[in-house]
């Protein structure tokens, strides 16, 4: 029997739901003023949020989820027992528009299962992409899956109606993928990863020398939300400090907005080459923490790496604060005179409180309660400043120093 | 001591303040002698004795901190906005940037709060359609925390400029009716068709419910982001309660689950797979030797490089040129020499007379080796165990080539051909026989790139100079070094 629209939305958008990426940030501004329907403000909008603590930003589903691959770590696989469902392009798009309308999307995420071919499947999330702009005008945000192995020409077809595309790594090392998903070539992945770097490039250097009066007709954009990508945590034995070299590669080679980590779940369907236990959220989560030290505080990854020494992050602990304990000789910093870098190193301040600070004392010095109103974790910073009034003494030495700043465990709230 | 008595919503005209505190400030009133209150209350106090507004200039930031925070629910709002005027205009220029002093902390958080509105005004309307004598209206009620509905309306007009749409909401009502924005009336509950259609449809319903993974309950992260204040208006909270409390079973139940048998359909695409790999047709053997250097892990570099770079060029080339190892652009594009040292290796090679598509071009190494920094990759010299694994592929392309003479670019290739250190500087422009048969050595391209203009020029020529002399040996007898 066919199944309804509604039918189908249940198994492509559970199939699509472990994907961790649904941002709608950056993207090129624009509105429909001028026609059409929808808007891109730059920044995202999380119109949701669903128990798991994630944003619902975009309507994130599969195509469909059948395929012909068999990676142990997708629900998708061609060896899963789930029910298996294939949209129409013309399902999507009224899906999309319609939840678009009503206020609860801020676009589309699309991703496949490869049915046949990448070929083929790159060009049906193509036409979906182009039936939403060409024929209904949709100026809303579209994140494509980009899919390995599939014809350059492609890929170039997407980046022109999509503002983000993605490729994931699935897994942070060559072994691991190929023990685990045998079929796919991680070569594949990074040359495709490549490829849309250098697009995302050279459209970006047409741009620039138009708007310098070179040429005359307006490069068309690509991807101008730029690429993703993102690796499943725990489903083999990598150490964080090995993903975290990974990512740090990856950031480098391929210039991405962001490397998502999906902590490995059970779907229910479950594959034998993997673990049988959840990961811990928490890992997940002090590895997006160490990601945006390596990027926004100026660590470097080795320095990470010195304070992981079996290789895994603290999970009691922040990793900066993990660094500062191992790095106590660096500390205390002085508020009134420390550089931007010094600052952000200590625990407890985020790059808007350094700012903040910076800019604060250009008109006099700082207290300890001048800082306490700039930042929320003015407990953990203490520790390691001094201000005109305040010095750690000696408890910066003290061994009993993390347990003191480790969060207390507290019962999960109830509701 | 005075009273200012303002509304409480200044969110369609600030003048009001903007007015007193102007007069305030011209009867040089310290924040102590002026109190403002929203709402007009009964009060002692006497009111502002008139006088002349003079003309005030604040630092640009001020009023957008201004405009933000007046909107705010806060009673304090107006007196600390007063506050602030007055010391920016007695000798405290820079407090803005203050943000470390009480009054400006206090205000920027308002303000914080009020843009956190908008942005969640922007997130939770949900509209349903619903007809009326025009056609299609597109209605919602909603709650906002303060008074930011005028401020949230510009970005439902320009996404959704093409249709009808209304919301209403307890500090007022907001209509587009294609043309123009209006408002209106504050409307204290939502009327029965907002509850009807749209967003608390099957549609939206059933996507929030199943794009949940009921693994990873984080309800301290969703309530972070999504306040219970909003849920009464959010069609989908309604679903939150049970998705919790079955939360737990379901995901045990996931845990428990057993490998389940693979569907029939399964092994027979992994028979066509198998088959369509097993015909495929034998490559010739210099892309047969490309291929497997694809696959190469003889050393560490692979791990972090897209892809082995392989040489390109004819397969009967009479030269051959050696390089050191890909870079950055050549790593994306899997093309050896493409990236700046191509561009003005290819210079150099025209200006010696050699074409070259009629080279076989390579390098020592066929993986990147870099450092990466923040979104760029610092390229690092091979070092000799990583160019000794990767001899394999440089000698097998050799073998297959057979050039007559072969060009080492720089000390790498040097190593790389010669098995030993070679002194780039005191052997260019000789050709020696080695084991791979006539090598040239010279300078690495790259090496040109990194010398001050007035240098490179000089040394430029000197390149071209030596690659001259491979262009002479390729078409004449020339005398080999020892």
């Amino acid at each position: 029997m066919a199944l309804s629209v509604l039918q189908k939305l249940e198994i492509l958008a559970d199939a699509a739901k472990y994907d961790a990426s649904c941002a709608s940030s950056g993207g090129a501004k624009r509105n429909a003023r001028g026609g059409g329907i929808g808007s891109v403000t730059g920044a995202g909008i999380c119109h949701a949020y669903t128990p798991d603590g994630r944003c619902v930003s975009l309507l994130k589903i599969l195509l469909t989820n059948f395929c012909i691959y068999d990676c142990s770590y997708c629900v998708s696989r061609r060896s899963s027992d789930v029910a298996r469902a294939r949209f129409t392009v013309d399902e999507v798009v009224g899906l999309t528009l319609d939840l678009y309308r009503q206020n609860c999307i801020e676009g589309l995420f699309l991703s496949s299962g490869i049915a046949r071919s990448a070929d083929e499947t790159m060009e049906d999330l193509t036409r979906v992409a182009r039936t939403l702009r060409d024929a209904h005008g949709f100026r809303g945000y579209i994140h494509l899956k980009t899919i390995p192995g599939a014809d350059e020409a492609l890929i170039a077809q997407a980046g022109r109606y999509a503002d983000r595309l993605s490729m994931n790594v699935e897994l942070p090392t060559e072994p691991s993928l190929t023990r685990l998903a045998p079929e796919k070539s991680a070569c594949e992945i990074r040359v495709g990863m490549a490829s849309t770097r250098m697009r995302i490039d050279e459209a970006k250097d047409d741009r620039v020398a138009y708007a310098r009066g070179r040429g005359r007709a307006k490069p068309p954009r690509f991807a101008p939300a730029g690429q993703s990508t993102q690796m499943i945590v725990g489903a083999d034995n990598t150490s964080d400090a090995d993903i975290l070299t990974a990512s740090s590669s990856l950031y480098a080679s391929y210039r991405l907005k962001r490397v998502y980590y999906s902590a490995f779940s059970p779907t229910g369907h479950a594959a034998a080459a993997l673990p049988s236990r959840p990961v811990p959220l928490l890992r997940e989560h002090r590895l997006y923490q160490s990601d945006w030290l390596l990027r926004f505080y100026g660590f470097g990854v080795d320095e990470l790496r010195g304070s992981m020494p079996d290789g895994m992050l603290d999970l009691a602990i922040d990793p900066k604060l993990a660094w500062a304990l191992q790095n106590r000789d660096r500390f205390p910093v002085d508020l009134n005179r420390a550089s931007k870098e010094e600052l952000l190193r200590v625990p407890g301040l985020g790059t808007k409180a350094v700012q903040r600070i910076v800019a604060s004392r250009r008109s006099g010095r700082l207290r300890l309660d001048d800082v306490a109103r700039l930042t929320a974790s003015i407990k953990r910073a203490r520790p390691f400043l001094t201000a005109l009034d305040w010095h750690p003494g000696a408890s910066l030495d003290h061994a009993f120093l993390r347990d003191r700043l480790a969060p207390q465990p507290v019962q999960l709230p109830l509701l | 001591m005075y009273l200012v008595s303002l509304p409480a919503d200044l969110s369609a005209d600030d003048a009001p303040f903007r007015d007193a505190a102007r007069r305030a400030l011209s009867l040089n009133l310290a924040p102590e002698k002026v109190s403002f209150s929203a709402n007009g209350e009964a009060s002692l106090l006497g009111p502002l004795p008139d006088a002349k507004a003079a003309p005030l200039t604040v630092p640009p930031g001020f009023v957008e901190l201004m405009e933000l925070a007046i909107l705010h629910r806060a009673a304090e709002r107006y007196d600390l906005l007063y506050q602030m005027l007055w010391r920016l205009k007695h000798g405290e220029a820079g407090l803005l940037a203050r943000a470390s002093d009480p009054c400006v902390a206090r205000l920027q958080g308002y303000a914080k709060a009020v843009r956190r509105d908008i942005h969640k005004t922007h997130a939770f309307v949900r509209f349903s359609e619903v007809q009326d004598n025009m056609g299609t209206l597109h209605l919602a009620f909603f709650e906002p925390k303060h008074f930011t509905l005028r401020r949230s309306a510009p970005f439902f007009r320009d996404r959704f400029a093409g249709l009808r749409w209304r919301i209403e909401t307890p500090v007022g009502t907001v209509n587009w009716d294609r043309e123009t924005l209006s408002f209106g009336a504050a409307v204290s509950a939502p009327s029965e068709p907002t509850r009807a259609n749209g967003a608390s449809g099957e549609l939206w319903q059933t996507y929030y419910r199943t794009t949940f993974n009921p693994a990873r309950l984080r309800i301290d992260a969703m309530t972070a982001e999504m306040p219970k204040h909003y849920w009464r208006n959010l069609p989908e909270a309604a679903q939150i309660q049970k998705m919790i409390r079955e939360a737990g079973s379901r995901e045990r139940t996931m845990l428990d689950s057993a490998p389940s048998p693979a569907p029939r359909f399964a092994e027979r695409i992994a028979e066509r797979r198998a088959f369509a790999e097993e015909t495929q047709a034998p490559l010739a053997s210099l892309e047969a030797i490309k291929q497997s250097a694809g696959a190469c892990t003889r050393c560490p570099l692979h791990a972090g490089a897209t892809q082995a770079v392989f040489g390109e060029g004819p397969k009967d080339a009479a030269l051959m040129l050696v390089g050191e190892q890909p870079g950055d652009q050549e790593d994306l594009a899997g093309r050896p020499f493409v990236g700046p040292a191509g561009q003005l290796l290819d210079q150099a090679l025209k200006d010696a007379g050699i074409a070259r598509s009629e080279a076989y071009v390579t390098n020592a190494v066929k993986h990147f080796k870099y450092e990466p920094r923040g979104k760029r990759r610092i390229h690092k010299k091979p070092n000799a165990g990583e160019v000794s694994a990767c001899r394999w592929w440089l000698d097998a392309e050799i073998a297959e080539v057979r050039p007559q003479l072969i060009v080492a670019l720089g000390a790498t290739a040097g190593l790389s051909l010669f098995g030993r250190q070679v002194s780039v500087m005191k052997e260019r422009g000789q050709i020696f026989e080695s084991a791979q048969g006539r090598v040239l050595l010279t300078v690495h391209p790259s090496y040109l790139l990194r010398l001050p203009p007035e240098e490179r020029a000089r040394e430029y020529g000197r390149f071209v100079a030596d690659l001259a002399i491979a262009a002479r040996v390729l078409s004449g007898p020339v005398e080999v070094a020892a």
